[in-house]
């Protein structure tokens, strides 16, 4: 530990940290552009000056390392001249556009010109311009703008992966681009975004659209992966504007998937917006009070075993567990939520759960991946895995497709479920290396069980954890890897068939007579037997509302107070940020009243009853492996059929992306040049 | 980008064993040290082989997959130095230094003398491409001011009339002695020895 006096305050911090932090431990600002917590030091801005005794001159505190005694000025006169010099040369070249410049209000540069540069200008001379970069349909750049801190090229390097930013020529004529114009490939560009420090990187989609003093801003849960990204959703009025991330260190740090951040246009697009009702063949548009009379003609003279539910991918706990009551109270046990037919067991959480949590990643020195590409299915958990990757000794297998570009190095271990057989064996030339390691982990990928042998993938890969002494009190190397925010609330709340009840294969085949498809818009409608009554309650009008007999308009994520549980099992919860469209309202509120009518009146009549009632408590807890008996699936029943990834289209993978706009365009752009990108 | 930038490229045998040579040098983790060199191997086979000495686009790309570096590593080497050309030149590259010990002792004469001779400008290509001419900052060798230097090699002492004569061989496709062009020996005084030691033997 150094001691470090700053501004007559003292302050003790560990050897090898830098000026600046010694700064903000002592709770003194330091204006700064370049410098980022999450990336390398430039030390290229020069906003950080500050004075050090015994130093002959000002120095760039986020690169200069403490020393014991060393005692420091962020004050002083020298500081603010040397503060406002390098504010007048930050300026010669910015356009003082501010007015028509999206990053007005929320802008770095502009607060710190005014908080610590100076109160006019004597640059009377002529400006640079740069020519803007068409780098994809997501960022649009205005590089006029760009002061150089080279945040960005970092961010795409270090913590993307992907090396496609660069600073080209020099002085001054540095440009920051990709030199070949090109779109970016990464899946966290929108964190550019974030991190310029000016208006060079701004959202295409947001361009022009609102000041951010007009936004109201509501905490949330993005849903549109399983990462359960922390995030704050942007409204005004009836629309939600914007989506960016929240910090939360054990989760997202402060990044975020662009299918999440992005797709909100969809939110606005294909909408159901009002009961209908299936007349004579034809849906037509329907009041509440009808559609609630159709369901409860139907179902009031069917026993409960020919009722069914399916709950889909994105829907929130609170529904879950409204439905699954009501259906106890009609009598059936016929509930699944597995859409895509993965083959989970559930006779334990961490079974499904990813244990050894997120931020647990950086603890582990081994890594398996079978049967995901965890790039697309949850770009911010790969980001965590490429920074433990980066900090070396990390080897990774991968079991699935060659030639994945997972942004870090891999070793391909086999295309097929053959190569978990080996592992357990230990034949396998990679069994050394991952049994050496101390914490090793195992990454499912949920698509693994979607697939007739899925039961005997679940306990291979339970049992190649096992046999390299990855289930132990003190860590969990067992982890499943869920593709969609509601997934695991669903498993947790036990939305699953009970004692005798069907499956979704039993209740799709004809099972049942009646049918609730709660947000379960990935029912293949064809495989639905013709005899079935379908109740659709969703918030878009995708594939499975077109065959249903009543429709329900429920509410979308950001329309709505939920709890969603994420691959970890860590119970979050977002709140309402608008009101869903027209006359769809929230969807346990659809629940209860429809139970009203079906004369099985659920015992909650608000959330907090509910919630009360739901055996589901927010919060997480890291859970270690007591007991390493395996999931029941037979491992002789492997087949030999090869793994192939559950997410064709990144940008195109639920109901939500399938209506944006933006997405569209953007597998549009992406769909040809992947192969490329691969090289 | 006003030129054809070429489809593929790839290193010919004398490159290649410039390359092996180079790479000899690094230890394989840190390869990418041999971006420059490379570049420099690059821009010689252009003009052994196409008579113009440049960098495309596909060759950095080519560099990047040997030295496993990301391409916009490459490109930010490449573009960062001005050795490089990034754009076709003629068949001989005159830099010409303007810097004030080559000003004072003449080089407007000798740019004078490339614009008559060889037919072109500063920052252009002549309508022959045979010359592209570039003014350049101190080539470091101001005790033989002027100079202009012709692809690899330094003329120095020039005059209009020299310089005249020297482009003049060049369009002949003679390869011209470098160095000095009033004989002397390296950079020693005009007109020969001028210290009382090597003056005379009595």
């Amino acid at each position: 530990m150094a001691k470090v006096t700053v501004d007559g305050i003292e302050v003790e911090v560990p050897n090898g940290a830098t000026v600046l932090q010694a700064c903000e431990a002592a709770g003194k600002e330091i204006p700064r552009f370049c410098y980022h917590e999450r990336l390398s030091v430039a030390g290229n801005c020069r906003m950080c000056l500050v004075e050090v005794e015994k130093a002959p001159k000002p120095v760039a505190s986020c690169a200069y390392p403490v020393a014991d005694g060393m005692v420091v000025k962020t004050d002083s006169p020298v500081v603010r001249n040397a503060r406002r010099g390098v504010m007048e040369f930050l300026l010669i070249n910015h356009p003082l556009d501010c007015p028509i410049c999206d990053q007005g209000g929320e802008c770095d540069l502009q607060d710190q010109a005014m908080g610590y540069g100076m109160d006019h200008s004597r640059y009377r001379e002529a400006k640079r311009s740069v020519k803007d970069k068409n780098i994809g349909p997501l960022i649009k750049t205005i590089m006029t703008r760009c002061i150089q801190c080279t945040r960005c090229v970092r961010f795409s390097a270090e913590v993307a992966g992907t090396s496609e930013l660069g600073g080209t020529n020099r002085g001054e004529n540095l440009e920051i681009g990709t030199y070949v114009e090109q779109a970016l490939t990464s899946e966290l560009s929108g964190n550019l975004i974030d991190i310029c420090p000016v208006g060079a990187l701004t959202s295409r989609p947001y361009a022009f659209v609102a000041r951010p003093w007009e936004l109201r801003k509501t905490e949330g849960i993005d849903v549109l992966d399983a990462t359960g990204t922390n995030i704050r959703i942007d409204t005004r009025g009836p629309e939600v504007l914007r989506i960016l991330p929240r910090i939360n260190e054990d989760v997202n740090e402060e990044w975020m998937a662009d299918r999440g951040r992005f797709s909100f246009d969809g939110l606005k697009r294909k909408r159901l917006d009002r009961p209908w009702l299936r007349v004579d063949g034809k849906l037509r548009p329907a009041s509440w009070g009808e559609a609630f009379a159709a369901i409860a003609a139907k179902l009031k003279g069917l026993p409960g075993s020919r009722i069914g539910a399916i709950a889909g991918d994105l829907v929130e706990a609170e529904s879950l567990f409204a439905l699954k009551t009501l259906m106890a109270k009609l009598g059936s046990a016929n509930l699944d939520c597995r859409v895509d037919g993965a083959a989970i067991d559930v006779s334990r959480p961490d079974f499904y759960r990813f244990n050894t949590t997120i931020a647990g990643i950086e603890e582990a020195d081994a890594l398996l991946i079978v049967g995901s590409n965890p790039r697309h299915e949850s770009p911010v958990i790969n980001a965590r895995i490429r920074k433990r990757w980066a900090q070396g000794r990390f080897p990774v297998g991968l079991i699935g497709p060659v030639g994945l570009d997972l942004t870090y190095g891999h070793q391909h271990l086999g295309d097929g479920p053959a190569a978990l057989g080996t592992l357990i064996e230990g034949t396998h030339w990679f069994s050394q290396t991952f049994r050496a390691a101390k914490k090793p982990m195992v990454l499912l990928g949920r698509g693994a069980l979607a697939r007739p042998d899925g039961a005997a993938v679940l306990a291979a890969a339970w049992q190649v954890a096992a046999s390299a002494d990855a289930l132990r009190p003190d860590w969990h190397g067992f982890n499943l890897l869920h593709l969609f925010g509601g997934q695991v609330g669903a498993l947790a709340l036990g939305f699953l068939p009970g004692e005798g009840g069907q499956d979704i294969g039993g209740m799709l085949g004809g099972g049942v007579d009646a049918l609730w498809l709660l947000g379960a818009d990935g029912v293949d409608p064809a495989m639905i037997q013709p005899g079935t009554f379908v109740i659709y309650q969703g918030h878009h009008g995708d594939r499975a509302a077109s065959r249903a007999d009543v429709i329900l308009p429920g509410a979308a994520y950001t329309e709505k107070d939920g709890t969603w549980v994420n691959t970890e099992g860590r119970v979050q919860r977002g709140h309402l940020a608008i009101h869903p469209p027209g006359e769809a309202r929230e969807d346990w509120r659809i629940i209860r009243a429809a139970s009203e009518a079906l004369g099985a009146t659920l015992p909650f009549d608000t959330l907090a009853q509910l919630r009360d009632a739901m055996p589901l408590a927010e919060g997480f807890e890291r859970g270690f492996c007591t007991d390493a008996t395996g999931p029941s699936g037979d491992v002789g029943g492997l087949s030999s059929t090869a793994f192939s990834l559950p997410l064709a289209n990144y940008h195109q993978a639920d109901v939500i992306s399938r209506a944006s706009e933006v997405m569209a365009q953007c597998a549009a752009t992406y769909a040809a040049p992947l192969a490329v990108a691969a090289e | 980008m006003s030129f054809a930038q070429p489809t593929h490229f790839a290193f010919d045998e004398s490159s290649e064993a410039e390359i092996a040579k180079i790479l000899a040098k690094y230890p394989e983790a840190k390869k990418a040290s041999g971006v420059i060199p490379l570049l420099y191997v690059v821009q010689r086979q252009m003009g052994r082989g196409t008579g113009s000495a440049w960098v495309p686009k596909v060759a950095m790309d080519v560099i990047a997959e040997r030295l496993g570096m990301a391409p916009i590593r490459v490109y930010e080497v490449a573009t960062f130095y001005f050795m490089f050309n990034m754009k076709p030149i003629g068949r001989h590259h005159l830099q010409l230094c303007g810097t004030t010990p080559c000003m004072l002792r003449g080089s407007d004469d000798v740019m004078r003398a490339c614009h008559d001779a060889a037919h072109v400008h500063v920052g252009q290509t002549s309508e022959d491409g045979l010359f592209t001419l570039t003014e350049v900052e101190c080539l470091g060798a101001c005790v033989n001011a002027p100079v202009l230097q012709v692809d690899d090699d330094y003329f120095e002492d020039l005059d209009y009339d020299r310089t005249v004569a020297l482009i003049e061989a060049l369009k002949r496709g003679e390869k011209p002695t470098p160095g000095s062009s009033i004989g002397r020996q390296t950079s020693a005084p005009e007109g020969g020895p001028l210290t009382l030691i090597d003056v005379g033997g009595e």
